[in-house]
């Protein structure tokens, strides 16, 4: 056990190292200099900017410089904006797209597990053809589309919520709706296939033939073993609903990391994005790291080799 | 039960001959064709197919024979509704959306189709590879999947977009040297199965080389499953790209693909909601026509995953 965390934990620091040096080859991969459109910057500002990250000196040397300020938790500055550092955009925007982000994979897990399990009992039945139009429908229409129609139907022509900004209750509602559409359709397709074929197995029978109601069939020994396999895309579907935010908050003005992150590569803001990027990347595979430790505890059968 | 029990007369003698042992009763038929048969019996999957087939055709007929360019701008006529001039409208600079919906389809659908192809063709070439030789070679490069894997396609296609500058060609590239890891893994997965299979070691037996054993017998019998894989892959490049240029970093104008049009017509939602609305629609038909054809192959080329 011990082993295995441990062994998981070095091919994830395997893994960011990776990540974060080909970050660093492709920003530096740009041509041209960082300062270069920049009328307004102070020689004294420069100078100072270049000798802290190095930029005076070999590549070589501000990779371990880029490297070192990393591990010091500094993800650098924005070239754009004088008094913004990425720290600061990571400060104010991440408790934002979290918060975001969360909701839509609150949304997603809770409906669309239910949608699922609704769907693999009622098989061939009306609920179980609404659930394959929804799925259907959230895979096949783009975030964008949804967020925008929501944004005319619930926000401008029925006043229901604001159009855009954020803060309150009322702001969260369909932004988050948005986002996690997709990810209701995704679980409940995956979580009825997995029903489906859990329902079909021996032990079902058993239990049917042992004389247990249906409800403790379908949740102790139906449920419990069709989890599985959204359990092992969860940690995948939370990444990428991170990244589906980009656009979500870009739609409603959200002033997340998505937002951020945006206006950054409009602006071609490199080092703003190579130190989002590399925040990104340090999430990412901490949230697989952790899918993968929670799985092995929900599913002892899992090699842990 | 057995309304109708089976009676000797049913059944018919056969002599003992070898000759008639062998012979074949019904005409031959290969995987493809009994796939092919399969599909066609499955209405959604070929209604889905005339959907996509209509979709290629008019937006390769469409721009030839409109009376209005993609670009052509007419001041007189802007934000107008859907009428008989301009059926899908017209936008802030007066160009008949009508045209460039099925511009933007030829943009789209080039830039999916060519990203899916490279796409394909690394994973199918990396999955192989790995899969046949396995072991050591095999672990190192799957962990090179998971690495690219553990950043989501869109942030590492926006990183190459920066480093690249925009433009149709870099969003190809883009797209096609991010997206092979699910293709990777899935050849991967199949080769080491089908790499312990007789008629591959028959094969080794008699000489054959890695290039033969990996293109005449282990690719093809993989053909199935990256078909349907392809299917799905097709509408997420139409997808990334769309998402792309929605938020401002796909191709440039006067260029026009699904995206760009959604993002123009997003920005005029409030006012004149056709405009967004048409693009949307046929960027979320298309996606579903895939959707819903690779679930029909999936049936078809692999019966075992019926559900």
């Amino acid at each position: 056990m011990v082993k295995y965390v441990i062994k998981r934990l070095l091919i994830a620091i395997l893994t960011l190292w990776i990540i974060l040096t080909a970050t660093f080859i492709l920003m530096k991969s740009i041509p041209g200099d960082p300062f270069a459109n920049e009328k307004m910057i102070l020689p004294e500002i420069r100078a100072n900017m270049e000798a802290k990250y190095g930029l005076d000196k070999p590549e070589i040397e501000q990779y371990f410089i880029y490297m070192n300020n990393l591990l010091h938790g500094d993800f650098g500055v924005s070239f754009k904006y004088k008094n913004r550092s990425v720290n600061d955009v990571i400060a104010t925007g991440f408790p934002v797209s979290c918060t975001l982000g969360l909701t839509a994979c609150a949304i997603g897990l809770v409906l669309g597990v239910s949608f699922g399990i609704l769907a693999g009992v009622k098989r061939g039945r009306w609920p179980d053809y609404l659930v394959i139009f929804i799925s259907i429908l959230g895979v096949s229409v783009p975030a964008f589309v949804f967020a925008s129609l929501f944004q005319y139907f619930f926000a401008a022509k029925l006043q229901w919520f604001p159009v855009t900004g954020w803060g309150t209750l009322a702001t969260m509602v369909l932004p988050s709706l948005a986002l996690g559409f997709r990810m209701v359709a995704y679980i409940a397709r995956m979580m009825r296939t997995s029903m489906l074929d859990v329902l079909g197995q021996d032990y079902i029978k058993t239990a049917k033939a042992k004389g247990l109601s249906q409800r403790e069939i379908i949740w102790k020994h139906g449920v419990r073993n069709a989890i599985m396999p959204v359990v092992t895309v969860s940690g995948s579907m939370i990444a990428s609903t991170m990244v589906g935010s980009f656009i979500v908050e870009n739609i409603f003005n959200i002033p997340g990391m998505g937002k951020y992150l945006v206006d950054a590569v409009k602006t071609s803001d490199y080092t703003m994005i190579m130190g989002m990027t590399a925040f990104y990347a340090i999430v990412m595979i901490l949230m697989m790291f952790l899918v993968d430790i929670l799985y092995m505890l929900i599913d002892p059968r899992v090699k842990m080799d | 039960m057995h309304a109708n029990p089976l009676t000797r007369d049913q059944f018919e003698r056969t002599l003992k001959s070898s000759a008639a042992l062998n012979e074949i009763k019904r005409p031959a038929t290969t995987y493809w064709k009994d796939a092919w048969r399969r599909l066609r019996s499955n209405p959604v999957a070929m209604v889905s197919m005339g959907i996509l087939a209509l979709i290629v055709i008019l937006a390769i007929v469409i721009p030839f024979v409109s009376p209005y360019a993609y670009d052509q701008q007419d001041y007189t006529a802007i934000n107008q509704g859907p009428s008989a001039q301009h059926w899908f409208g017209t936008d802030s600079l007066g160009r008949d959306i009508f045209v460039r919906c099925w511009a933007g389809a030829r943009v789209s659908l080039l830039i999916a189709l060519v990203a899916t192809c490279i796409n394909v063709i690394i994973g199918v070439l990396y999955g192989g590879i790995s899969g046949y030789f396995g072991g050591r070679v095999d672990m190192i490069m799957m962990r090179g999947v998971e690495i690219i894997y553990t950043i989501p396609d869109l942030l590492w296609v926006i990183m190459l977009m920066v480093v690249m500058g925009s433009g149709l060609n870099t969003i190809i590239i883009a797209i096609a040297i991010t997206g092979w890891g699910s293709m990777a893994r899935l050849v991967r997965g199949q080769v080491l199965q089908l790499k312990q299979s007789e008629y591959v070691m028959a094969s080794k037996t008699l000489g054959a080389g890695f290039g033969r054993i990996i293109f005449k017998h282990l690719i093809p019998n993989c053909m199935g499953p990256i078909i349907i894989d392809l299917t799905f892959s097709i509408p997420s490049a139409i997808f990334t790209e769309a998402s792309l240029s929605y938020l401002g970093m796909g191709i440039p104008v006067p260029l026009a693909s699904w995206g760009t049009l959604a993002n123009d017509g997003a920005n005029m939602l409030l006012l004149y909601p056709y405009q967004l609305f048409f693009p949307a629609l046929l960027i979320s038909l298309t996606m579903l026509g895939f959707n819903l054809l690779g679930d029909g192959l999936r049936d078809a080329l692999d019966p075992r995953l019926r559900r």
